[in-house]
């Protein structure tokens, strides 16, 4: 149990980047879209070149194994862009909230499996050359099924919002795509006629 | 081969020009050894983490700053051996590869114009751009269609076509296989597309084109239309509607039936195999223009073939499973996993002997199929016996070897089409008539 604790304070240690930064993206980003700055760089500790007008995508978290995207906030977003980037920025911060939660109940969960079946067997959870003791993977069958068949409402509810938040995403993209050319188009016809 | 210029080219991309932007030694041995080495430790990763899923301890999140200092001590290492290599030349590149190292960091510090800090520019370089460049296009594209499998898909569906009793046409062959590698292309993408947060969670998906924002959905879904419709209009129009049904039935139920029904039942394996049993089938209509039991025979062994193999891949990935929400039998009924893998090694036998019943095959078919059954079946009571990994392994890796030498003993064992009209020519004179009007 002591081991399942340490892991515990280990994993509140670490502050949750996305879950400020899209708190401070809401309320700051009217602001900040004036000045052309980037909100969600500040809990992620990196920020993109000034003269970048793309989005940025980061490495894997260790909490969630996603990618974290800053993205750029242009000096004139219409509503529909607008629109989009915060879709994008709510599916980001919810995934990254659902996975780093799950994966650390996983982790836990599995240490502790591990502990009791190590206790059961009389063993310690270092042996003498100080390497952490494991089972085998037969032995860890037990664990991945009951793991699986305990978050499986938990997994049905997540595949129906997240298919549900990537087609929202994907159909405003296309809107925008469509408005951009469209208006591409037509500034080429007025380009041409002057 | 295919295996190492993979790494390769993705070797390529991971080194970015950095090691080139600051490298200001003369000797170009310096850069090759680092690249190769960097090549090397990249290969062994991934040897690892590809076959035996062991999950890392992510224990980074606590140690990190630690890790940092690693990485550094790690390329001091590097730099060291190289001057080591050279014994004439030590004196004068130590001190250039101490220069250099103070050069990586000043540039990946002017770079990103971050406080300076050896641990956050490492970071920092991580951080992409994402800007779609156009000669990384077809590397993405390649990557998100799942290339390899669809070439595999391709020449289970030219094995069918090869198979089929008719005469051989080649316009027709060519466009059965595009159409079928469209359709495979198109399926593929979609499933890509749906699954963005499941890959970026299992290790062995992790570095698909999605996860790592090379490409947007938007994109994604834009390339499978633009393969799927022309890939399916290919196969309607210009083979025979019946192949375009089964292509487009197939993509509906690779991305609408199995991708969704992976995360909620044992059944996407069934599922699964169908629609790995589907492209050989569309093979043959696409040559004979009617789905008969050849064609279905075919099928068969498709399907049958498809458990072994997945159930023995998905027996070492069950930790990732289990955590990623995917529904296995592996994980939930793993005995129900290796009884279903035997019984469909056995099935292989049986169906490899209903070939010539159905006049596909010469007898000679089973006699020399009969071996190399039997040794994956053998396998498959090994796998259902120990349940272990290595056990897992030799199977997954039989049945890569299996079905390729399976469906080449198959052709060669084939009842050529002359040799059925011949035998309509000795059965009787007044066949005459009908012999001439099959002849091509």
């Amino acid at each position: 149990m002591a081991a399942a604790r340490v892991l515990r304070a280990g994993g509140c240690y670490r502050r949750h980047p996305l879950a400020s930064a899209s708190s401070s993206a809401s309320s700051g980003s009217g602001r900040a879209a004036e000045r052309g700055e980037r909100p969600d760089s500040v809990g992620l500790g990196f920020r993109p070149p000034a003269h970048s007008h793309s989005d940025w995508i980061g490495p894997p978290d260790k909490l969630s194994n996603l990618r974290p995207v800053i993205f750029y906030v242009p000096p004139e977003e219409s509503a529909l862009e607008r629109r989009l980037r915060e879709a994008r920025q709510e599916a980001q911060a919810s995934n990254q909230r659902f996975w780093a939660r799950h994966n650390r109940a996983f982790r836990q969960e599995k240490e502790e499996f591990i502990y009791s079946r190590l206790k059961a067997k009389g063993l310690e959870m270092r042996d003498e050359s100080g390497q952490k003791a494991t089972l085998n993977a037969e032995e860890m069958a037990d664990f991945y099924k009951d793991f699986l068949s305990k978050n499986f409402k938990k997994h049905l509810q997540y595949n129906r919002d997240w298919y549900k938040q990537n087609f929202r995403i994907t159909f405003l993209m296309g809107q925008v795509a469509l408005v951009r050319a469209l208006r591409w188009l037509r500034r080429r016809k007025k380009n041409v006629e002057q | 081969g295919l295996f190492v210029w993979h790494l390769r080219n993705t070797g390529a991309r991971q080194i970015p020009c950095r090691f080139v932007h600051f490298y200001h030694v003369a000797s170009n041995r310096l850069i090759t050894f680092q690249y190769f080495n960097f090549l090397k430790r990249m290969y062994v990763t991934q040897c690892n983490k590809d076959l035996s899923q062991r999950a890392k301890p992510k224990s980074d999140s606590i140690v990190s700053p630690f890790h940092e200092l690693q990485q550094l001590d790690q390329e001091k290492k590097v730099v060291h051996k190289i001057s080591s290599v050279s014994p004439i030349h030590q004196s004068w590149s130590e001190m250039s590869s101490r220069n250099e190292l103070r050069e990586m960091k000043s540039a990946a510090e002017t770079e990103d114009s971050v406080i300076p800090g050896g641990a956050e520019s490492k970071e920092d370089r991580q951080w992409k751009e994402m800007k779609l460049r156009l000669d990384d296009l077809p590397g993405i594209l390649a990557r998100l269609s799942k290339i390899r499998l669809t070439a595999l898909v391709v020449s289970t569906a030219s094995a069918g076509f090869a198979m089929a009793p008719v005469p051989f046409e080649l316009t027709c062959f060519m466009l059965a296989s595009l159409g079928t590698g469209l359709a495979s292309c198109a399926a593929n993408s979609i499933n890509q597309f749906f699954e963005v947060p499941f890959d970026s969670n299992m290790n062995r998906t992790k570095n698909r084109p999605l996860v790592r924002g090379q490409i947007s959905p938007l994109l994604a879904v834009c390339f499978a239309a633009s393969c799927g419709i022309p890939g399916i209009a290919l196969l309607t129009l210009g083979v025979n509607p019946l192949t375009g049904a089964l292509g487009a039935f197939n993509i509906f139920l690779y991305t609408c039936c199995y991708t969704p029904l992976k995360r909620m039942s044992i059944a996407n394996t069934w599922v699964g195999a169908v629609v790995g049993a589907i492209p050989p089938v569309m093979g043959w209509t696409a040559a004979t223009g009617s789905l008969d039991a050849g064609a279905l025979l075919l099928g068969g062994i498709l399907y049958s073939w498809q458990f072994p193999h997945f159930n023995a891949l998905s027996w070492g990935l069950r930790e990732d499973y289990s955590r990623g929400g995917y529904c296995m039998m592996s994980v939930t009924h793993p005995g129900l996993c290796r009884r279903v893998a035997l019984r469909h090694c056995l099935a292989l036998i049986g169906l490899s002997v209903v070939a010539p019943v159905l006049n596909i095959t010469t007898w000679t078919f089973p006699i020399i199929s009969l071996p190399i059954n039997l040794y994956i079946s053998y396998l498959g009571f090994r796998f259902y016996r120990d349940a272990d990994r290595s056990s897992s392994r030799k199977l997954f890796f039989c049945s890569l070897w299996h079905l390729p030498m399976l469906l080449l003993v198959m052709f060669t064992c084939k009842k050529s089409v002359l040799e059925k009209e011949d035998k309509g020519k000795l059965h009787g004179g007044s066949n005459e008539m009908a012999v001439e009007i099959r002849l091509p």
